[in-house]
């Protein structure tokens, strides 16, 4: 009995937000479409309330080892949680004034995070299958959450089938694992793995890595993303650019230099193929379009090649700058769709980068804040975007791998083209005639400024107690 | 003939083989994505099962219920999917669910 308490004790988080989760889905069953505020307000509360246990709770493993409670899962929980509630009090006026606000929205986001919270501990190849499901199911719901809007639900369709695909890739590998190694445990597996290297081990392992890559959205397994980000609602699309893709992340990690830390020279060389892919389908892809949530799509891909570049590093301070970058990362999307979804004329969102120009003499300060965090992203020094990268291509060069992250570079300064041409839309190009932009909503202007006030100057600041607590994270695994 | 694990995994694999085919090759109908996804869940299925017998261990088996589980929450969450977006569409062939470049 003292055992299962203590197991609570450590799951607590993830608890009080699948319990509270469903509490709130009763208040909104009860009191129908009215309650959508109230449960938005809640919802938040919820995951600031998980995100307080995550920081204050005990440390150590929990259910057989199946749930890790370590330094890392508590750094990538505090990111995904209060992503997640970002992402909430985006969406909530947001879908008022699209008239498609309903109470569902934040209920699905506090499942998804439970979900993700799995991801983020997990400690066996079970909890590593429940918690994705867990996060993906509620996930394509959200997608296609405007379900009026034709492309909303294709976007919808295409995520639910090819990220059930990957699920069937990750499990199809999960599987040859469990059977080589003999178990589910990712401490059994290490052990195992490290004296009796086999071919099979190395098949499991590559399909686990392919299911992983959908996750992230890495090249070659892109293709829903482009889609995904343009068909689906803004608020919802700033939340798929962040708190999902730390979890998956964060996983990664676990699971790679956890379970397989052994076998480091055969993943590290899938790792480095598909951060090279992603960089080229990134900067390439994102140079012709003209829609900005699918710009913004290409441009996730790029940067996810980065995070599996201080991955594939296989060492400590790889892992230090992965969490560093998409930290950092975090902010900067937050950024972008806020600004998004502060931007309309006549009640229509702003869609296309030519839709920006002559911005600047309507929106000054907006039009700021888009070119303090475009520079960001591009990774102009000192803004906080450079800082993510000098981490991660540190760590690479540190690895040997300086080759790719030479790589890295010549593709940032081709994606460079992109975003200095949102700048140039909205600086320089003449505003054609049309109707001027509606007044900002209160919250998506403070979040769009208060993440480019981050980007600069504040990450210098900043910087000082993320970089030694993502160092903490990075180098207590499995604590316990 | 002694049934091996050999023999369960290659049925397995075959039948995750299809799944997957099944998803690319087929242009014609949602519904057949669905079911080919059920098929690759279930092929893996069979895996943990016989690797499970295999191995003495009963992980494996607890695995399978959870699979089991998750692929009926899943095609309920893409039947719904599907429906809203027939809805919207009127048909839903896979060809034409490209309102979206790409």
């Amino acid at each position: 009995m003292p055992d299962l308490i203590q197991a609570l004790q450590l799951s607590a988080p993830e608890a009080t937000l699948a319990v509270g989760g469903l509490v709130l889905l009763m208040v909104g069953a009860f009191a129908g479409e009215k309650s959508a505020r109230l449960v938005s307000t809640l919802s938040v509360l919820l995951l600031v309330a998980a995100t307080a246990l995550v920081v204050t709770g005990p440390l150590g493993r929990a259910f057989n080892g199946a749930y890790v409670a370590d330094p890392l899962a508590v750094f990538g929980k505090a990111v995904i949680f209060l992503s997640s509630a970002v992402a909430i009090v985006l969406g909530d006026g947001w879908m008022k004034r699209q008239r498609i606000a309903r109470f569902e929205y934040p209920i699905l986001i506090v499942l998804a995070s439970a979900g993700m919270g799995m991801m983020a501990s997990s400690g066996d190849l079970i909890s590593l299958y429940i918690g994705i499901e867990l996060h993906s199911l509620a996930l394509y719901v959200l997608a296609a959450f405007h379900r009026d809007d034709l492309r909303a639900s294709e976007a919808g369709l295409k995520y639910f089938v090819l990220g059930a695909l990957s699920s069937g890739l990750l499990l199809y590998g999960a599987s040859l694992i469990y059977g080589f190694t003999g178990s589910m445990r990712f401490e059994d597996i290490a052990a195992y793995a490290a004296a009796n290297p086999s071919t099979g081990l190395i098949f499991g392992l590559v399909f686990l890595i392919c299911g992983l890559a959908f996750k992230v959205s890495a090249a070659p397994f892109h293709m829903w993303t482009p889609d995904v980000y343009e068909g689906a609602p803004t608020p919802v699309v700033a939340l798929f650019a962040t708190a999902p893709k730390v979890a998956a992340m964060v996983l990664i990690a676990r699971t790679l230099e956890g379970a397989f830390a052994g076998s480091h020279d055969q993943w590290s060389q899938v790792l480095i193929l598909i951060s090279l892919i992603s960089f080229a389908v990134g900067a390439f892809g994102g140079l012709v379009q003209k829609d900005i949530q699918r710009l913004l799509a290409y441009s996730s891909i790029a940067n996810i090649g980065y995070a599996l570049l201080g991955i594939a590093a296989g060492t400590t301070l790889g892992v230090q700058a992965m969490l560093l970058f998409m930290t950092l990362y975090v902010v900067d999307q937050f950024g972008f769709f806020a600004i998004l979804l502060s931007l309309s004329r006549n009640g229509r969102p702003i869609r296309t980068i030519q839709d920006l120009a002559g911005l600047r003499k309507e929106r000054p300060v907006t039009t700021l804040a888009l070119t303090v965090l475009s520079l960001s992203v591009l990774g102009m020094p000192p803004l906080s975007g450079f800082w993510g990268k000098w981490a991660v291509f540190g760590a690479a060069a540190e690895a040997g791998y300086w080759m790719v992250g030479a790589a890295g570079l010549v593709a940032s300064v081709v994606a460079g083209f992109y975003y200095l041409r949102i700048i140039k839309v909205m600086w320089f190009d003449p505003a054609p005639e049309q109707a001027p932009t509606d007044r900002a909503p209160l919250e998506a202007k403070t979040i769009a400024w208060g993440c480019a006030a981050f980007s600069f100057p504040l990450v210098i600041v900043g910087l000082t107690w993320l970089e030694p607590w993502a160092a903490a994270a990075a180098v207590g695994y499995g604590v316990g | 003939m002694v049934v091996t694990l050999q023999h369960y995994l290659a049925v397995a694999a075959i039948l995750f083989t299809i799944g997957v085919f099944g998803i690319f090759v087929n242009r014609k109908n949602v519904i057949i994505i669905l079911m080919s996804i059920e098929l690759i869940l279930l092929s893996v299925n069979i895996n943990f099962v016989a690797f499970s017998a295999y191995l003495n261990d009963v992980s494996g088996q607890v695995m399978a219920m959870f699979v089991l589980t998750v692929a009926a929450a899943e095609a309920a969450v893409g039947l719904a999917i599907l429906v809203t977006f027939f809805r919207n569409r009127g048909d839903i062939a896979v060809d034409h669910a490209s309102v979206m470049k790409g």
